[in-house]
């Protein structure tokens, strides 16, 4: 008991660290503690019928929790996949009111809001709402939290196999990333992560990653043009390390986790010039055909024990307090998931860029893609 | 034939071009290549290993997966619903263009089979995000109806193939026989030429059905909440997390491809 | 597509006056049916190409704006100057090489095949016929997810690799990869028309021909494949168009990088979020893809093989 404790504190203590990366607007000071039920319990729905559709990333959900909460609930869940935040965007914007929980990343819940696509939940006036862990308060994309509530959050950085393949244990920076050339090399078909990645590694500060400076993604698209990996893709990759057909891989760090968890000898390597923190949220899109479900859901997802149960299957951390107290031994042992104390100051929130940034961006994305 | 035998000495050899050196060897190959990569597929459903690449031991555990996975069960559910509608539709529709086009006038019958003919050979994905386009544009929701609308029109050229080719065999005769008899138009119709016309129509919709049910591209670009088709599912599936639970949905689609394809024999067999 | 000789398509001109067709307008629902699902999207993506792209999301601000096209060739270089942009017609150069490579690779291989199916009993051939048809009933997301597993590093290919000893055996996710994707997926619709042709084949020519003492490759170069050349240009127009608009192939097996026409107009549709450029290069696809029909209907005008749609 007394370890646990131990544990939970430095835990705590490393994230305190993250909060002051990731607020950019000025936080509440709420504590919060977990499932104080407060004031609005009586106003909020607890049990409802019918359905709810909820659309998430691949891969992204447990199947089991998705059985329990219908099994306490009632409410039966429909579940449709994405692949990327545009694509999810792409179908909201289209109109498609048929969703009532969909899984944005931090960056696109404000264009979402900008956008006028989500719905105003008030999450903090939740049952649940008290529960959430300060780094996960007063965020850029929705200082209050008045329209998302925390999902999984990590970082990207890279997965090497140092046993198959033991020089990329020499990996040590971004620079290294996309300069060693190994065989079995694995990249993310993501514009921004890949982008950023090579705009950190000529030396661009991660305050300044959507700089309009063409001199910089000029540089950039320079250091990218060597960087030939063997697959682009926008998957995990999860089974490819397990199968050995990848060894090296831009990663995210809960991918990676699960990676350890079969082949013993991943490692996550936290580049020296920083890496992306990103996190994902559960927003209610405007006309959602069942706004009580939604929030039921939210609410449900948002209890300590449930929150832990999808990081113990995604492998990421999530933003609830007093989840770590039902995760798995395995993550709160494992660096990719718990950032040690010296790697605290290399996280910094994925960039948020506006649509000049974002265009250099995809010029630079793109030319590197059609040189491959 | 005796005539040729009655030669055969002057010839240096008999009946050669059955025997072009190597074609077996290549016919051969070339159905194993086209069939390997499925056989490989109906293998690996059975594997125990969770790495649909590396085989381990005989399990039935991605199965039992597949059959509990309501995701699966819904996917498939929306397949079928799509499809049938659309098998319908583009049945009917290709039916009418059919009958109808013969006797169009030259400058409305190459626009006409323009129209039929585009999404034969304008790429799939245009088609699939300019209908994305077009469907917001026009406030149609993302999901089920709209995908019915789009595979119906892309389905249409294939429910119309086995029709046309029909109709352009058909014997003279008993239309005559029938106009001498005094027998108007919707009597033919009804009496003489949809009863010929049958087993094509009915081939027309297997070919309908099957486009639809495979479609992947533009399912993927209109689907919308709750119509998650199964190829869509599928692919979200290689996306992620390669399991041989892929494997063991394909053989299933496999399966029921076969069982639709083997009853559409039957069914001919019984009406020759 | 079918290819039909022109004899036959005289005997359907007189099939049009026959008593007993109905109305033409029994056509005209399916034809406004297909006008607003087909040809509204394509007007559409003619006019959204030259609209500008929507300052945030997706979709277009309606200001009329070519820009579209000039991306298509001209890059505003990161350094403030403009050039060449060589990215999109490097991406339109591999889509052209991988399908001219598959048409070819699938002529080379649906020839012998066809001819053997055809010279086979009945009974046999339609065995055989029935073999090469049964792909086109299934999808080909799973036949191209088959594939991957067969050509992947650890799988039946790479293993026989191994054994003989090249061990660097690796063709998955590169250009290659894709390209056989692209065989595998097409071949069947480059066997089955040249096999139809050859069908038809009266076989006792070459064997006239060899009776006077053409040579083997003679009797094959002047005789069989004039023969079946109606099947050849079917057969070009079902492979090399649908492969040139194919997305999966190199999606699935070219690793995310060989990227294809397909494969960057649904990049614009997604995380680079430029409609009007992604309907850009769909009206250029559009534009090749008629020019390659108007080609391939003039061949066949030449050689007196009437090839229509349908």
């Amino acid at each position: 008991m007394e370890s646990k404790k131990r544990q939970r504190a430095s835990y705590a203590a490393a994230l305190a660290a993250v909060t002051a990366l990731l607020l950019t607007a000025c936080g509440s000071s709420s504590t919060g503690a977990a499932n104080n039920g407060g004031g609005s319990a009586g106003a909020f729905p607890t049990s409802g019928t019918g359905e709810v559709h909820i659309y998430n990333w691949t891969d992204y959900i447990d199947p089991d929790q998705i059985t329990a909460f219908t099994k306490e609930t009632g409410i039966k869940v429909v579940l449709d996949t994405f692949d990327s935040n545009e694509t999810a965007l792409a179908k909201l914007q289209s109109g498609a009111t048929g969703y009532d929980v969909v899984f944005p990343s931090d960056y696109m819940v404000k264009q979402m809001i900008e956008l006028k696509l989500l719905q105003k939940i008030d999450v903090t006036t939740f049952p649940n709402g008290g529960g959430l862990k300060t780094t996960m308060q007063g965020v850029y994309w929705d200082p209050k939290r008045e329209y998302s509530a925390p999902w999984m959050y990590g970082t990207t950085g890279i997965a090497c196999n140092t046993k198959a393949e033991p020089k990329c244990a020499n990996i040590k920076s971004w620079h290294d990333w996309f300069t060693v050339g190994l065989p079995k090399m694995d990249s993310l078909k993501d514009q921004t992560e890949v982008v950023s990645a090579a705009l950190r590694a000529t030396g661009v500060a991660a305050a300044d990653l959507c700089t309009t400076d063409k001199s910089k993604y000029s540089a950039a698209a320079d250091l990218l043009k060597g960087f030939k990996p063997a697959v682009i893709d926008s998957d995990s990759g999860i089974e490819r390390v397990i199968a050995g057909t990848s060894n090296v891989r831009m990663a995210w760090n809960g991918s990676t986790h699960r990676m350890t968890e079969k082949v013993p000898s991943v490692e996550y390597i936290y580049p020296s010039e920083g890496l992306n923190l990103w996190a994902d949220n559960m927003v209610v899109p405007v006309g959602a055909p069942d706004l009580d479900n939604a929030k039921i859901f939210i609410n449900w997802m948002m209890d300590p024990k449930n929150a832990a149960a999808e990081s113990n299957f995604t492998g990421y951390d999530n933003g609830i307090v007093g989840s770590d107290a039902f995760m798995n031994a395995s993550m709160k042992s494992d660096p990719a998931v718990v950032v040690p104390a010296d790697k605290m100051a290399l996280i910094s929130p994925t960039p948020a860029c506006d649509q000049a940034a974002r265009d250099l961006y995809t010029q630079v994305f793109t030319t590197w893609l059609g040189e491959q | 034939m005796s005539s040729t035998i009655a030669i055969a000495p002057k010839r240096r050899r008999l009946v050669n071009l059955r025997n072009f050196r190597g074609f077996r060897f290549i016919s051969w190959s070339v159905l194993a290549f086209l069939y390997l990569p499925l056989l490989h597929v109906v293998i690996y459903s059975f594997n125990s290993s969770r790495i649909a690449t590396i085989w381990e031991s005989f399990s039935t555990r991605w199965y039992v997966k597949t059959l509990h996975n309501t995701d699966i069960q819904r996917a498939l559910k929306n397949s079928l619903q799509v499809a049938f509608v659309a098998t319908i539709f583009s049945t009917l529709f290709a039916v009418l263009a059919a009958l109808g086009l013969v006797r169009m006038k030259r400058a409305g019958k190459t626009i006409s089979w323009a129209l039929i003919g585009a999404p034969l050979i304008i790429a799939e994905i245009v088609l699939a995000v300019g209908t994305l386009a077009f469907f917001i544009a026009a406030g149609i929701p993302l999901g089920k109806p709209g995908m019915m609308i789009a595979h119906t029109a892309f389905c249409i050229p294939f429910a119309l193939l086995p029709i046309n080719a029909r109709l352009s065999q058909l014997e003279a005769a008993p239309f005559e026989a029938a106009a001498d008899l005094g027998a108007n138009e919707a009597q033919i119709l009804r009496r003489i030429t949809i009863p010929l016309l049958a087993p094509a129509i009915v081939a027309g919709a297997l070919l309908a059905f099957a486009i639809s049910i495979d479609d992947f591209i533009t399912s993927f670009f209109i689907a919308g909440p709750g119509s998650t088709t199964l190829p869509v599912y599928i692919f979200g599936m290689i996306r992620s997390t390669v399991t041989p639970e892929v494997d063991a949905i394909s053989t299933l689609l496999l399966l029921f491809s076969g069982i639709v394809l083997i009853s559409s024999y039957v069914l001919n067999r019984r009406r020759r | 597509m079918t290819v039909a000789q022109t004899e036959k398509a005289k005997t359907k001109l007189k099939i049009e006056g026959r008593p007993g067709q109905t109305s033409p307008w029994l056509a005209s629902p399916t034809v406004i049916f297909l006008f607003a699902v087909i040809g509204i999207p394509l007007a559409i993506t003619v006019i959204y190409s030259l609209l500008d792209r929507a300052k945030i999301g997706m979709g277009v601000v309606w200001t009329f704006n070519p820009k579209a096209y000039k991306d298509l060739f001209v890059i505003e270089n990161l350094d403030g100057t403009t050039g060449l942009d060589t990215r999109y017609l490097k991406v339109m150069w591999n889509s052209f090489k991988y399908s001219g490579i598959t048409t070819i690779v699938t002529i080379v291989l649906s020839i012998p095949i066809a001819m053997w199916i055809a010279t086979r009993a009945e009974s046999k051939r339609n065995i055989l016929v029935a073999a090469v048809t049964l792909p086109f009933w299934i999808s080909i997301l799973i036949r191209t997810y088959g594939l991957r597993q067969i050509i992947d590093d650890n799988g039946p290919i790479g293993w026989i690799m191994h054994k003989v000893g090249d061990a660097n055996y690796h063709i998955i996710y590169t250009p290659i990869a894709t390209v056989i994707g692209l065989i595998y997926v097409f071949l069947p619709f480059m066997i089955l028309p040249i096999y139809a042709s050859a069908e038809r084949f009266d076989f006792r020519y070459a064997e006239a021909a060899y009776d006077l003492g053409a040579k083997r490759w003679t009797v094959f170069r002047r005789i069989v494949i004039p023969a079946i050349r109606p099947g050849i240009y079917a057969g070009i127009a079902l492979v090399f168009i649908p492969a040139l608009g194919s997305f999966l192939q190199s999606d699935m097996l070219g690793g995310g990088k060989t990227n294809m026409i397909a494969n960057v107009i649904a990049l614009n549709f997604g995380q680079a979020r430029n409609w009007p450029f992604g309907c850009a290069l769909s009206v250029f696809l559009i534009l090749i893809t008629l020019l390659f029909v108007w080609i391939i209907r003039k061949l066949g005008a030449r050689t007196g093989t009437e090839v229509k749609l349908i």
